[in-house]
Protein backbone atom coordinates (compact mmCIF):
# COMPACT_ATOMS: atom_id res chain seq x y z
CA UNK A 1 0.00 0.00 0.00
CA UNK A 2 1.57 3.24 -0.88
CA UNK A 3 1.87 6.15 1.65
CA UNK A 4 -0.49 8.85 1.96
CA UNK A 5 0.90 12.18 2.79
CA UNK A 6 -0.67 15.97 2.42
CA UNK A 7 0.76 17.70 -0.57
CA UNK A 8 0.54 20.88 1.88
CA UNK A 9 1.07 19.53 5.54
CA UNK A 10 -1.30 21.01 8.19
CA UNK A 11 -4.12 22.82 5.58
CA UNK A 12 -6.44 19.59 5.92
CA UNK A 13 -7.75 16.77 7.98
CA UNK A 14 -6.53 13.16 5.73
CA UNK A 15 -9.44 10.95 7.21
CA UNK A 16 -11.10 9.11 4.96
CA UNK A 17 -14.48 9.51 5.45
CA UNK A 18 -15.25 12.75 6.19
CA UNK A 19 -11.93 15.22 5.80
CA UNK A 20 -12.08 18.90 6.09
CA UNK A 21 -9.86 22.11 5.50
CA UNK A 22 -8.82 23.61 8.43
CA UNK A 23 -9.11 27.16 8.88
CA UNK A 24 -9.22 29.93 11.37
CA UNK A 25 -11.71 32.17 12.87
CA UNK A 26 -10.95 35.42 14.53
CA UNK A 27 -12.13 35.17 17.88
CA UNK A 28 -13.53 38.95 18.19
CA UNK A 29 -15.54 39.56 15.26
CA UNK A 30 -15.77 35.83 14.20
CA UNK A 31 -14.64 36.43 10.27
CA UNK A 32 -13.28 32.32 9.35
CA UNK A 33 -9.62 32.85 6.97
CA UNK A 34 -8.99 29.96 4.42
CA UNK A 35 -5.81 29.92 4.11
CA UNK A 36 -5.33 29.79 7.84
CA UNK A 37 -4.89 33.57 8.97
CA UNK A 38 -3.33 33.95 12.87
CA UNK A 39 -1.55 37.12 12.79
CA UNK A 40 -4.25 39.84 11.81
CA UNK A 41 -7.77 40.13 10.96
CA UNK A 42 -8.47 41.53 7.88
CA UNK A 43 -11.48 43.20 8.99
CA UNK A 44 -10.84 47.08 8.56
CA UNK A 45 -12.94 47.51 11.67
CA UNK A 46 -11.40 44.69 14.05
CA UNK A 47 -7.92 45.28 15.41
CA UNK A 48 -8.06 41.19 17.03
CA UNK A 49 -4.63 39.22 16.83
CA UNK A 50 -6.59 36.08 18.09
CA UNK A 51 -7.78 33.08 16.56
CA UNK A 52 -8.42 29.86 16.71
CA UNK A 53 -8.38 26.99 14.23
CA UNK A 54 -11.54 25.59 13.14
CA UNK A 55 -12.89 23.10 10.54
CA UNK A 56 -14.73 24.25 7.91
CA UNK A 57 -17.32 23.13 6.47
CA UNK A 58 -16.63 20.16 3.95
CA UNK A 59 -20.16 20.46 1.55
CA UNK A 60 -21.61 23.66 -0.42
CA UNK A 61 -22.30 24.86 -3.80
CA UNK A 62 -21.34 25.87 -6.74
CA UNK A 63 -20.19 29.56 -7.28
CA UNK A 64 -19.22 28.68 -10.20
CA UNK A 65 -16.73 25.97 -12.59
CA UNK A 66 -14.17 25.77 -15.50
CA UNK A 67 -11.73 23.42 -16.54
CA UNK A 68 -8.07 23.18 -17.36
CA UNK A 69 -7.43 22.28 -20.62
CA UNK A 70 -3.95 22.45 -20.49
CA UNK A 71 -1.27 21.40 -18.25
CA UNK A 72 -0.52 24.25 -15.89
CA UNK A 73 3.32 25.55 -15.47
CA UNK A 74 5.02 24.36 -12.00
CA UNK A 75 4.67 24.62 -9.40
CA UNK A 76 1.71 22.45 -10.67
CA UNK A 77 3.19 18.92 -10.87
CA UNK A 78 1.66 17.30 -13.95
CA UNK A 79 1.71 13.16 -14.85
CA UNK A 80 3.67 12.45 -17.83
CA UNK A 81 -0.13 11.81 -19.85
CA UNK A 82 -1.93 14.96 -18.53
CA UNK A 83 -5.52 14.87 -17.93
CA UNK A 84 -7.43 17.54 -18.13
CA UNK A 85 -9.40 18.05 -15.13
CA UNK A 86 -12.33 20.39 -13.47
CA UNK A 87 -12.51 23.39 -11.38
CA UNK A 88 -15.13 24.27 -8.81
CA UNK A 89 -15.23 27.37 -6.98
CA UNK A 90 -17.51 26.36 -4.04
CA UNK A 91 -19.58 28.38 -2.11
CA UNK A 92 -19.76 27.33 2.34
CA UNK A 93 -23.05 28.88 3.93
CA UNK A 94 -21.94 29.05 7.39
CA UNK A 95 -18.66 30.68 6.48
CA UNK A 96 -19.82 32.52 3.73
CA UNK A 97 -16.77 32.35 1.62
CA UNK A 98 -15.68 30.58 -1.97
CA UNK A 99 -12.88 28.17 -2.08
CA UNK A 100 -11.37 26.75 -4.99
CA UNK A 101 -10.68 23.35 -5.80
CA UNK A 102 -10.25 21.11 -8.20
CA UNK A 103 -13.13 18.67 -9.11
CA UNK A 104 -12.49 14.62 -8.31
CA UNK A 105 -11.90 13.30 -12.11
CA UNK A 106 -14.84 11.73 -14.26
CA UNK A 107 -16.64 15.13 -13.57
CA UNK A 108 -16.97 16.93 -16.52
CA UNK A 109 -18.19 20.84 -17.23
CA UNK A 110 -21.47 19.36 -18.95
CA UNK A 111 -22.31 17.37 -15.44
CA UNK A 112 -22.41 20.32 -13.32
CA UNK A 113 -24.07 23.66 -12.84
CA UNK A 114 -24.06 26.58 -10.65
CA UNK A 115 -25.53 26.05 -7.27
CA UNK A 116 -25.02 22.29 -7.35
CA UNK A 117 -24.44 20.89 -3.87
CA UNK A 118 -20.77 19.50 -3.52
CA UNK A 119 -18.40 17.83 -0.91
CA UNK A 120 -15.42 17.88 -0.16
CA UNK A 121 -13.01 14.99 -0.53
CA UNK A 122 -9.03 13.97 -0.18
CA UNK A 123 -7.73 12.50 -3.49
CA UNK A 124 -4.29 12.53 -5.00
CA UNK A 125 -2.45 15.75 -6.55
CA UNK A 126 0.15 13.96 -7.23
CA UNK A 127 2.47 10.64 -6.97
CA UNK A 128 6.44 11.24 -5.85
CA UNK A 129 8.92 8.26 -4.87
CA UNK A 130 7.51 9.12 -0.78
CA UNK A 131 4.04 8.23 -2.49
CA UNK A 132 0.68 9.89 -2.84
CA UNK A 133 0.28 13.38 -2.36
CA UNK A 134 -3.39 14.45 -1.35
CA UNK A 135 -5.18 17.91 -1.92
CA UNK A 136 -9.23 18.78 -1.31
CA UNK A 137 -11.00 18.13 -4.01
CA UNK A 138 -14.56 18.23 -4.69
CA UNK A 139 -17.46 15.93 -5.35
CA UNK A 140 -20.89 15.97 -6.34
CA UNK A 141 -23.59 15.03 -3.85
CA UNK A 142 -26.44 12.52 -4.87
CA UNK A 143 -27.09 11.40 -7.57
CA UNK A 144 -26.20 13.11 -10.50
CA UNK A 145 -28.65 11.09 -12.88
CA UNK B 1 -11.29 73.54 -6.77
CA UNK B 2 -11.09 71.42 -10.16
CA UNK B 3 -8.94 67.91 -9.61
CA UNK B 4 -8.47 68.18 -13.57
CA UNK B 5 -5.22 68.02 -15.47
CA UNK B 6 -4.39 68.32 -19.34
CA UNK B 7 -3.25 65.79 -21.60
CA UNK B 8 -0.68 67.48 -23.72
CA UNK B 9 0.90 64.70 -26.10
CA UNK B 10 0.47 60.86 -25.80
CA UNK B 11 2.19 58.08 -27.44
CA UNK B 12 2.75 54.34 -28.48
CA UNK B 13 5.31 51.74 -29.36
CA UNK B 14 3.63 49.49 -31.92
CA UNK B 15 2.22 46.00 -29.59
CA UNK B 16 3.70 42.90 -30.63
CA UNK B 17 6.00 40.36 -29.31
CA UNK B 18 10.04 40.89 -30.06
CA UNK B 19 11.67 40.40 -26.91
CA UNK B 20 14.13 43.55 -26.99
CA UNK B 21 14.80 45.68 -23.69
CA UNK B 22 11.68 47.51 -22.54
CA UNK B 23 13.45 50.87 -22.10
CA UNK B 24 13.37 51.06 -26.10
CA UNK B 25 8.77 50.55 -25.96
CA UNK B 26 8.87 53.49 -24.03
CA UNK B 27 11.66 55.76 -25.01
CA UNK B 28 10.12 55.41 -28.42
CA UNK B 29 6.36 56.13 -27.09
CA UNK B 30 7.97 59.19 -25.08
CA UNK B 31 9.45 60.89 -27.76
CA UNK B 32 6.53 60.43 -29.54
CA UNK B 33 4.24 61.86 -26.49
CA UNK B 34 6.90 65.13 -26.23
CA UNK B 35 6.59 65.46 -29.72
CA UNK B 36 2.70 65.65 -29.68
CA UNK B 37 2.82 67.73 -27.24
CA UNK B 38 4.99 70.17 -28.55
CA UNK B 39 7.04 70.28 -25.89
CA UNK B 40 11.08 70.01 -25.17
CA UNK B 41 12.20 67.26 -23.01
CA UNK B 42 13.61 69.50 -20.40
CA UNK B 43 10.05 71.06 -19.90
CA UNK B 44 9.34 67.48 -18.12
CA UNK B 45 9.53 68.06 -14.93
CA UNK B 46 8.72 64.62 -13.08
CA UNK B 47 8.79 61.52 -15.03
CA UNK B 48 6.32 58.82 -13.52
CA UNK B 49 7.10 55.21 -14.34
CA UNK B 50 4.52 52.31 -14.60
CA UNK B 51 7.80 49.30 -13.11
CA UNK B 52 7.73 45.71 -14.85
CA UNK B 53 9.34 42.95 -12.91
CA UNK B 54 10.05 40.74 -15.10
CA UNK B 55 12.92 42.78 -16.73
CA UNK B 56 15.14 43.25 -13.82
CA UNK B 57 16.13 46.56 -11.61
CA UNK B 58 15.60 48.47 -14.63
CA UNK B 59 12.02 47.37 -14.76
CA UNK B 60 11.82 48.29 -10.83
CA UNK B 61 13.29 51.51 -11.05
CA UNK B 62 11.24 52.31 -14.27
CA UNK B 63 10.94 55.91 -13.73
CA UNK B 64 14.81 56.44 -13.37
CA UNK B 65 15.53 54.06 -16.36
CA UNK B 66 13.27 55.78 -18.79
CA UNK B 67 14.78 59.28 -17.25
CA UNK B 68 18.19 58.29 -18.09
CA UNK B 69 17.22 56.91 -21.71
CA UNK B 70 15.81 60.02 -22.36
CA UNK B 71 18.66 61.85 -21.40
CA UNK B 72 19.29 63.39 -17.39
CA UNK B 73 17.98 66.67 -17.01
CA UNK B 74 16.99 67.54 -13.95
CA UNK B 75 13.64 65.69 -13.22
CA UNK B 76 12.07 64.04 -10.43
CA UNK B 77 11.52 59.95 -10.56
CA UNK B 78 9.09 58.14 -9.29
CA UNK B 79 7.95 54.85 -9.95
CA UNK B 80 4.45 52.69 -9.24
CA UNK B 81 4.17 48.92 -9.56
CA UNK B 82 0.55 47.83 -9.01
CA UNK B 83 0.80 44.71 -11.54
CA UNK B 84 -1.64 45.75 -14.26
CA UNK B 85 -3.05 48.86 -12.70
CA UNK B 86 0.88 50.49 -12.34
CA UNK B 87 0.23 52.16 -15.47
CA UNK B 88 -2.85 54.11 -13.53
CA UNK B 89 -0.91 54.64 -10.13
CA UNK B 90 2.35 56.30 -12.15
CA UNK B 91 -0.57 58.53 -13.93
CA UNK B 92 -2.42 59.12 -10.34
CA UNK B 93 0.91 60.02 -8.86
CA UNK B 94 2.17 62.67 -11.84
CA UNK B 95 -1.46 64.30 -11.04
CA UNK B 96 -0.61 64.56 -7.23
CA UNK B 97 2.66 66.48 -8.00
CA UNK B 98 1.09 68.41 -10.85
CA UNK B 99 -2.01 69.59 -8.50
CA UNK B 100 0.04 70.31 -5.54
CA UNK B 101 2.04 72.61 -7.55
CA UNK B 102 5.04 71.39 -7.29
CA UNK B 103 5.84 70.85 -10.87
CA UNK B 104 4.29 71.98 -14.74
CA UNK B 105 4.31 69.29 -16.75
CA UNK B 106 5.16 65.42 -16.16
CA UNK B 107 5.87 62.39 -18.25
CA UNK B 108 4.13 58.71 -17.47
CA UNK B 109 5.36 56.17 -19.27
CA UNK B 110 5.42 52.23 -19.22
CA UNK B 111 6.78 49.49 -21.03
CA UNK B 112 7.11 45.75 -21.04
CA UNK B 113 9.19 42.64 -22.29
CA UNK B 114 6.63 39.50 -21.62
CA UNK B 115 7.80 35.99 -21.50
CA UNK B 116 6.03 33.42 -24.01
CA UNK B 117 3.33 31.39 -22.59
CA UNK B 118 1.29 31.16 -18.84
CA UNK B 119 2.90 33.77 -16.20
CA UNK B 120 4.47 31.99 -13.48
CA UNK B 121 5.42 32.23 -9.99
CA UNK B 122 8.52 32.56 -8.63
CA UNK B 123 10.07 29.14 -7.37
CA UNK B 124 10.39 27.19 -4.04
CA UNK B 125 8.36 25.60 -1.82
CA UNK B 126 6.07 28.31 -0.89
CA UNK B 127 2.48 27.34 0.43
CA UNK B 128 2.12 30.89 2.33
CA UNK B 129 2.34 32.51 -1.45
CA UNK B 130 -1.17 32.46 -2.72
CA UNK B 131 0.37 32.51 -6.29
CA UNK B 132 2.34 29.74 -5.47
CA UNK B 133 -0.67 27.93 -4.26
CA UNK B 134 -3.14 28.26 -6.43
CA UNK B 135 -0.16 27.28 -9.75
CA UNK B 136 0.12 23.82 -7.23
CA UNK B 137 -2.99 23.15 -7.12
CA UNK B 138 -3.92 24.07 -10.83
CA UNK B 139 -4.99 27.29 -11.38
CA UNK B 140 -4.22 29.56 -13.51
CA UNK B 141 -5.12 33.11 -14.50
CA UNK B 142 -7.40 31.42 -17.25
CA UNK B 143 -9.20 29.24 -14.40
CA UNK B 144 -10.21 32.69 -13.26
CA UNK B 145 -11.72 34.28 -16.40
CA UNK B 146 -13.44 30.75 -17.20
CA UNK B 147 -14.84 30.90 -13.65
CA UNK B 148 -16.41 34.68 -14.10
CA UNK B 149 -17.72 33.48 -17.91
CA UNK B 150 -19.30 30.59 -16.88
CA UNK B 151 -21.23 32.31 -14.13
CA UNK B 152 -22.49 34.49 -17.06
CA UNK B 153 -24.06 31.70 -18.83
CA UNK B 154 -26.09 30.13 -15.71
CA UNK B 155 -27.02 33.42 -14.63
CA UNK B 156 -27.67 35.45 -17.21
CA UNK B 157 -27.68 32.88 -20.47
CA UNK B 158 -24.83 34.32 -22.10
CA UNK B 159 -23.75 32.21 -24.56
CA UNK B 160 -20.35 31.12 -26.00
CA UNK B 161 -21.36 32.71 -29.52
CA UNK B 162 -22.05 36.19 -27.60
CA UNK B 163 -18.47 35.67 -26.05
CA UNK B 164 -16.95 34.47 -29.63
CA UNK B 165 -19.00 38.22 -30.72
CA UNK B 166 -16.78 39.99 -28.47
CA UNK B 167 -13.91 38.84 -29.99
CA UNK B 168 -14.97 39.30 -33.56
CA UNK B 169 -15.98 43.09 -32.35
CA UNK B 170 -12.54 43.69 -31.29
CA UNK B 171 -10.63 42.35 -33.87
CA UNK B 172 -12.35 44.72 -35.99
CA UNK B 173 -11.93 47.84 -33.78
CA UNK B 174 -7.79 46.82 -33.48
CA UNK B 175 -7.82 45.83 -37.11
CA UNK B 176 -7.75 49.76 -38.11
CA UNK B 177 -5.48 50.38 -35.21
CA UNK B 178 -1.82 51.14 -36.40
CA UNK B 179 0.27 49.97 -32.86
CA UNK B 180 -2.51 47.21 -32.29
CA UNK B 181 -0.60 43.53 -32.48
CA UNK B 182 -3.25 41.63 -34.39
CA UNK B 183 -4.36 43.05 -37.62
CA UNK B 184 -6.96 40.08 -38.44
CA UNK B 185 -10.52 40.23 -39.08
CA UNK B 186 -11.52 36.92 -36.91
CA UNK B 187 -14.69 35.21 -37.47
CA UNK B 188 -17.19 33.28 -35.28
CA UNK B 189 -15.97 30.18 -36.53
CA UNK B 190 -12.33 31.56 -36.15
CA UNK B 191 -13.19 31.26 -32.24
CA UNK B 192 -15.30 28.22 -32.35
CA UNK B 193 -12.60 26.43 -33.74
CA UNK B 194 -9.96 27.54 -31.90
CA UNK B 195 -8.84 24.99 -28.90
CA UNK B 196 -10.27 24.91 -25.17
CA UNK B 197 -8.62 26.61 -22.92
CA UNK B 198 -10.58 26.82 -19.47
CA UNK B 199 -13.96 26.16 -20.51
CA UNK B 200 -16.03 28.02 -21.49
CA UNK B 201 -13.30 29.95 -22.73
CA UNK B 202 -11.29 29.34 -26.10
CA UNK B 203 -7.96 30.64 -26.87
CA UNK B 204 -9.47 32.86 -29.23
CA UNK B 205 -11.60 34.04 -26.09
CA UNK B 206 -8.15 34.90 -23.66
CA UNK B 207 -6.22 37.67 -24.44
CA UNK B 208 -2.27 36.86 -24.99
CA UNK B 209 0.78 38.87 -23.45
CA UNK B 210 2.55 41.28 -25.51
CA UNK B 211 5.54 43.69 -25.55
CA UNK B 212 4.50 47.31 -25.59
CA UNK B 213 5.04 50.75 -24.29
CA UNK B 214 2.56 53.74 -23.47
CA UNK B 215 3.59 57.59 -22.98
CA UNK B 216 1.31 60.39 -22.05
CA UNK B 217 2.30 63.96 -20.97
CA UNK B 218 0.12 65.75 -18.68
CA UNK B 219 0.01 69.24 -17.14
CA UNK B 220 -1.33 71.87 -15.07
CA UNK B 221 -4.76 72.99 -17.32
CA UNK B 222 -3.12 76.65 -16.57
CA UNK B 223 0.12 75.28 -18.49
CA UNK B 224 -2.23 73.53 -21.07
CA UNK B 225 -3.59 76.98 -21.67
CA UNK B 226 -0.15 79.16 -21.46
CA UNK B 227 0.98 76.75 -24.61
CA UNK B 228 -2.60 78.08 -26.10
CA UNK B 229 -3.72 74.02 -25.95
CA UNK B 230 -6.27 74.73 -23.25
CA UNK B 231 -8.99 72.50 -24.91
CA UNK B 232 -7.13 69.62 -25.12
CA UNK B 233 -8.44 66.56 -23.39
CA UNK B 234 -8.33 66.02 -19.49
CA UNK B 235 -8.37 64.04 -16.68
CA UNK B 236 -11.47 64.12 -14.68
CA UNK B 237 -10.88 60.98 -12.64
CA UNK B 238 -8.52 59.02 -11.47
CA UNK B 239 -9.78 55.81 -9.39
CA UNK B 240 -7.37 53.26 -7.85
CA UNK B 241 -9.42 52.82 -4.67
CA UNK B 242 -9.79 49.33 -3.27
CA UNK B 243 -12.52 46.72 -2.49
CA UNK B 244 -14.17 46.80 0.65
CA UNK B 245 -14.20 43.73 2.95
CA UNK B 246 -15.80 41.48 2.56
CA UNK B 247 -14.61 40.75 -1.02
CA UNK B 248 -17.19 38.97 -2.89
CA UNK B 249 -15.93 37.54 -5.83
CA UNK B 250 -12.57 35.05 -5.88
CA UNK B 251 -9.61 36.99 -7.82
CA UNK B 252 -6.64 36.29 -8.89
CA UNK B 253 -4.05 34.74 -7.18
CA UNK B 254 -6.38 34.17 -4.02
CA UNK B 255 -7.85 30.83 -3.67
CA UNK B 256 -10.46 31.64 -1.61
CA UNK B 257 -12.27 35.26 -0.91
CA UNK B 258 -12.78 36.90 2.37
CA UNK B 259 -15.40 35.48 4.96
CA UNK B 260 -18.66 37.30 4.82
CA UNK B 261 -19.70 36.56 8.28
CA UNK B 262 -18.86 40.15 10.06
CA UNK B 263 -20.57 42.08 7.16
CA UNK B 264 -21.75 42.09 3.41
CA UNK B 265 -19.13 40.87 0.44
CA UNK B 266 -18.32 43.69 -2.20
CA UNK B 267 -16.91 43.44 -5.46
CA UNK B 268 -13.58 46.00 -6.73
CA UNK B 269 -15.42 46.33 -9.58
CA UNK B 270 -18.48 47.55 -8.79
CA UNK B 271 -16.47 50.20 -6.26
CA UNK B 272 -13.91 51.65 -8.88
CA UNK B 273 -16.38 53.33 -11.27
CA UNK B 274 -18.45 54.85 -8.31
CA UNK B 275 -15.24 57.32 -7.12
CA UNK B 276 -14.41 57.88 -10.47
CA UNK B 277 -18.12 58.89 -11.56
CA UNK B 278 -18.29 61.36 -8.56
CA UNK B 279 -14.92 62.75 -8.91
CA UNK B 280 -15.67 63.69 -12.25
CA UNK B 281 -19.06 65.21 -10.81
CA UNK B 282 -20.39 63.14 -14.03
CA UNK B 283 -22.57 59.92 -14.03
CA UNK B 284 -22.98 56.52 -16.32
CA UNK B 285 -25.13 58.31 -19.07
CA UNK B 286 -22.44 60.85 -20.00
CA UNK B 287 -20.00 58.20 -21.36
CA UNK B 288 -19.43 57.76 -25.11
CA UNK B 289 -17.78 55.45 -25.23
CA UNK B 290 -15.08 52.75 -23.04
CA UNK B 291 -11.94 50.93 -22.65
CA UNK B 292 -12.57 48.29 -20.76
CA UNK B 293 -9.87 45.39 -19.64
CA UNK B 294 -11.02 42.40 -21.43
CA UNK B 295 -8.37 40.02 -20.33
CA UNK B 296 -10.78 37.54 -21.84
CA UNK B 297 -14.03 38.10 -23.91
CA UNK B 298 -16.67 37.59 -21.00
CA UNK B 299 -14.99 40.08 -19.29
CA UNK B 300 -15.85 42.38 -21.02
CA UNK B 301 -19.29 41.99 -20.19
CA UNK B 302 -18.70 42.00 -16.64
CA UNK B 303 -17.01 45.59 -16.99
CA UNK B 304 -19.54 46.71 -19.17
CA UNK B 305 -22.11 46.07 -16.67
CA UNK B 306 -19.88 47.14 -13.66
CA UNK B 307 -19.11 50.52 -15.13
CA UNK B 308 -23.12 51.09 -14.81
CA UNK B 309 -23.02 50.92 -18.55
CA UNK B 310 -25.74 48.19 -18.30
CA UNK B 311 -27.83 46.92 -15.81
CA UNK B 312 -26.44 43.41 -14.25
CA UNK B 313 -26.76 40.54 -17.08
CA UNK B 314 -28.04 42.49 -19.60
CA UNK B 315 -24.40 43.51 -21.03
CA UNK B 316 -24.80 41.10 -23.73
CA UNK B 317 -27.68 42.35 -25.14
CA UNK B 318 -26.42 45.53 -26.19
CA UNK B 319 -23.31 43.41 -27.98
CA UNK B 320 -26.16 42.10 -29.78
CA UNK B 321 -27.72 44.53 -30.92
CA UNK B 322 -24.44 46.47 -32.00
CA UNK B 323 -24.62 48.83 -29.36
CA UNK B 324 -20.88 48.29 -28.20
CA UNK B 325 -19.17 48.38 -31.70
CA UNK B 326 -17.72 51.78 -33.52
CA UNK B 327 -21.05 53.20 -34.80
CA UNK B 328 -23.38 52.11 -32.52
CA UNK B 329 -24.68 53.90 -29.18
CA UNK B 330 -22.09 52.80 -26.84
CA UNK B 331 -18.55 51.71 -27.90
CA UNK B 332 -16.57 49.63 -26.43
CA UNK B 333 -12.82 49.10 -26.76
CA UNK B 334 -12.71 51.18 -30.00
CA UNK B 335 -8.62 50.30 -29.82
CA UNK B 336 -9.54 46.71 -30.52
CA UNK B 337 -8.92 46.29 -26.38
CA UNK B 338 -6.64 43.38 -25.62
CA UNK B 339 -8.32 41.30 -27.73
CA UNK B 340 -6.08 43.03 -30.30
CA UNK B 341 -3.61 44.37 -28.46
CA UNK B 342 -2.58 41.44 -26.09
CA UNK B 343 -1.30 42.91 -22.50
CA UNK B 344 1.62 44.80 -22.03
CA UNK B 345 1.66 45.29 -18.28
CA UNK B 346 3.09 48.51 -17.14
CA UNK B 347 1.73 50.06 -20.43
CA UNK B 348 -1.82 48.96 -20.90
CA UNK B 349 -3.93 50.90 -18.60
CA UNK B 350 -1.87 54.15 -20.03
CA UNK B 351 -2.39 53.10 -23.94
CA UNK B 352 -6.40 52.89 -23.09
CA UNK B 353 -6.24 56.76 -21.80
CA UNK B 354 -4.01 56.99 -25.40
CA UNK B 355 -6.99 55.67 -27.17
CA UNK B 356 -9.55 57.91 -25.43
CA UNK B 357 -7.34 60.62 -26.43
CA UNK B 358 -7.13 59.90 -29.52
CA UNK B 359 -10.76 59.82 -29.86
CA UNK B 360 -11.50 62.62 -27.89
CA UNK B 361 -9.66 64.97 -30.91
CA UNK B 362 -11.17 63.24 -33.01
CA UNK B 363 -7.90 61.40 -34.65
CA UNK B 364 -8.97 57.94 -34.21
CA UNK B 365 -9.55 57.67 -37.93
CA UNK B 366 -11.62 54.47 -39.54
CA UNK B 367 -11.86 53.58 -35.60
CA UNK B 368 -13.37 57.09 -34.76
CA UNK B 369 -16.15 57.72 -32.67
CA UNK B 370 -18.50 60.56 -33.65
CA UNK B 371 -18.64 62.51 -31.34
CA UNK B 372 -16.87 61.07 -28.51
CA UNK B 373 -17.20 64.03 -25.47
CA UNK B 374 -16.30 61.92 -22.26
CA UNK B 375 -14.62 58.11 -22.02
CA UNK B 376 -13.88 55.71 -19.60
CA UNK B 377 -11.07 53.13 -18.53
CA UNK B 378 -11.45 50.38 -16.29
CA UNK B 379 -8.14 47.83 -15.47
CA UNK B 380 -7.80 45.34 -13.39
CA UNK B 381 -4.43 44.89 -11.05
CA UNK B 382 -4.01 41.63 -8.60
CA UNK B 383 -5.91 40.79 -5.56
CA UNK B 384 -8.93 42.35 -6.40
CA UNK B 385 -7.93 45.75 -7.12
CA UNK B 386 -7.59 47.79 -10.31
CA UNK B 387 -8.11 51.23 -11.51
CA UNK B 388 -10.21 53.52 -13.26
CA UNK B 389 -9.99 57.00 -15.10
CA UNK B 390 -12.58 59.63 -16.97
CA UNK B 391 -11.14 61.49 -19.88
CA UNK B 392 -13.29 64.27 -20.71
CA UNK B 393 -12.73 67.34 -23.43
Amino acid sequence: MTAKTAAIEGWYTLEEKAPHLIGTQCTSCKTYYFPKQSNYCRNPDCQSENFKEVPLSRTGKIWSYTNASYKPPEPFVAPENFVPFTIAAVELEQEKMIILGQMIGGVDTADIKVGDPVELVMDPLYEDEDGEKLIWKWKPVGDPS
Amino acid sequence: MSSDIAILGVGLHQWGKWGENFTKYGVKAARDAIKDAGIHWRDVGFVSGAGTVRCGYPGYVAGATFAQALGWQGAEVNTSYAACASGSQALAAARAKILSGDVDVALVVGADTTPKGFLAPAKGYRPEDPDWLRFHIGITNPTYFGLYARRRMDLYGDTQDDFAAVKVKNAKHGYHNEYSRYKKLFTPEDVAGSPMVADPLRLMDICATSDGGAAIIVSSVDYAKKISKGDAPRIAAISTVTPTFAGAVVEMPDIATDSAVAMDAQSFRAALPIKAYEEAGIGPGDISLAEVYDLSTALELDWIEDLQLAKRGEAAALLRAGDTSVGGKLPINASGGLASFGEAVPAQALMQVCELTWQLRGQAGERQVEGAKVGITANQGLFGHGSSVIVKR
